[in-house]
């Protein structure tokens, strides 16, 4: 059996462009988190960050982030080049190991210093994927066509994802032209720049840390292959499985936060997942609204442990992917105690 | 059959446009005009030079702006032998840690010294752009040269390496 861990508390900033630069962002943010998990730093056994050097056009950015958490004395710590929804999952692994109770997790990033469908494309295959110069929106675009063509989903469809999680009238959503056949404008999430920080606590000190845990039931990761022409495009077997995994199906779900930039891809991972009709899907307005790259899977978890905090749900589910077309993705259920 | 392929090019080139942040903005300015504003951490009291978003012991936000003198002593340095594009000194040249006065961090830059002069404790003055071509970069020093002071003795330097 696992040990028992939960998201005791969850902080961010999302803004369409920050003026200041990621140390000042984070800083306050991870006070933020601490402060409502009623921990001092030195509470901290390990920390973990996730971030893409790409965003920024410079090296080792998260030892630069390290300001912001103070790693003196020295700390046991760590990164992933991947959102911090990985950065969680590692410090869910190392609290398994019972030595320690308290992690701190962060994410930060600023998709909007470059261009950041193009900064996209760098992950490609960059001998015969890469050099044909497509673009994150234009894979997307080739996957909802995918989606379409197997009548998984229609245009229609998409406008009513959007609809609901940025604003507007179905109608007239339709009526706007392409961006990237079948994509409109409102099929795309803009880039944000985004820091999240996340508190995780093991056992009864959780209880200590948090009115209302948000105890972690199962999660899981899976990973497709690299080749697009590989896979089938408009059904999700990584999500399928981290889903099966992470026991999705065993309650319902009030609430599930789906890390999904395009408008189909929430489609998608929603039907993989086998959510009912009776899951509302993401209440914050998820990646559709803002798409902080690096964050949005780490911002889906801090939102989807919100609404058991708040008292929204009692069973929740978070999603986060990586990769062109969701080629990685990683599912999280999360219940309240009396869940 | 035609010929196989054997190689492939292919360039990638991605343009950013970086913000400094509030922090490093206001130490940028201050080189425009010929100063050198260090910040000041609100708990430990060490002055940063250049300043940084958070105290990396203290993780705090800076305090107090300070401006720091424009002469200080070289705590380390490095004799660069390698070429790498964009280089603008002649080989071989020095690279140092320059502890201002008035800074408990020093700040890495160009020294203008034979290499087989380059010592630590070594005293030193920025040599400035003319007022009219500085911009808000480091390339508004020029590089620091030695003052011709005795050298500084270690235990001043000891505790800011």
């Amino acid at each position: 059996m696992p040990r028992d861990v939960a998201i005791a508390s969850f902080a961010s900033l999302v803004e369409p462009r920050f003026d200041g630069d990621e140390v000042e962002v984070l800083a306050p943010v991870i006070g933020e988190a601490l402060r409502a998990a009623r921990l001092e730093r030195r509470d901290v056994g390990f920390t973990v960050s996730g971030s893409c050097d790409y965003l920024g056009g410079r090296p080792f950015s998260f030892v630069m982030a390290l300001d912001a958490v103070g790693a003196w004395p020295p700390i046991r710590e760590s990164h992933v080049e991947m959102d911090g929804a990985w950065a969680l999952y590692e410090a869910w692994v190392a609290l398994q190991h019972g030595d320690i109770d308290v992690a701190l997790v962060y994410a930060f990033g600023r998709s909007t210093q470059g261009n950041l469908y193009e900064v996209l494309s760098a992950q490609l295959d960059p001998y015969t994927v890469a050099p044909l110069g497509i673009d994150a929106r234009s894979m997307a675009a080739l996957q909802a066509r995918a989606m379409l063509d197997a009548k998984r989903c229609t245009e229609r469809d998409m406008a009513a994802v959007a609809a609901r999680s940025r604003g507007g009238d179905v109608e007239a959503l339709l009526a706007a032209p392409y961006v990237a056949s079948p994509l409109r404008a409102h099929d795309c999430g803009p880039a944000y720049d985004a820091v999240a920080a996340v508190v995780l606590v093991a056992g009864d000190r959780a209880k200590q840390c948090c009115d209302r845990p948000a105890w972690i039931r199962g999660i899981d990761h899976r990973i497709e292959p690299h080749a697009l022409g590989t896979r089938d495009l408009a059904r999700s077997p990584s999500v399928e499985l981290a889903g099966e995994r992470a026991g999705v199906r065993k309650a319902p779900v009030d609430v599930a936060e789906i890390d999904a930039p395009f408008s189909h891809q929430e489609i998608l991972v929603r039907s993989a997942l086998g959510l009912g009709p009776t899951t509302r899907v993401n209440p914050s307005g998820g990646s559709l609204a803002a798409w902080p790259y690096i964050v949005s899977g780490l911002l889906r978890l801090g939102e989807a442990a919100r609404a058991i905090h708040t008292g929204k749900a009692r069973r929740a589910v978070a999603h986060a992917t990586s990769g062109p077309c969701l080629q990685q993705n990683l599912v999280c259920v999360m219940e309240a105690s009396d869940g | 059959m035609s010929e196989p392929v054997r190689r492939i090019k292919a360039p990638v080139r991605f343009e950013y446009t970086v913000q400094a942040g509030k922090t490093l903005s206001r130490f940028l300015a201050g080189l425009v005009e010929g100063r050198i504003l260090g910040r000041r951490c609100p708990s430990c009291h060490k002055v940063y030079v250049p300043p940084r978003g958070a105290c990396p012991t203290c993780a705090l936000p800076p305090g107090d702006e300070v401006e720091v003198k424009d002469t200080g002593t070289v705590t380390t340095f490095c004799v660069v032998n390698v070429p790498f594009e964009g280089q603008t000194m002649k080989l071989p040249y020095v690279y140092a840690a320059v502890l201002l006065d008035g800074a408990d961090i020093p700040m890495l830059h160009l020294v203008n010294a034979p290499a087989d002069e380059a010592r630590m404790g070594m005293r030193v003055r920025a040599e400035w752009a003319a007022p009219g071509q500085r911009k808000p970069t480091l390339e508004s020093i020029q590089w620091f040269s030695p003052t011709g002071e005795p050298d500084a003795p270690f235990e001043s330097y000891q505790e800011h390496l």
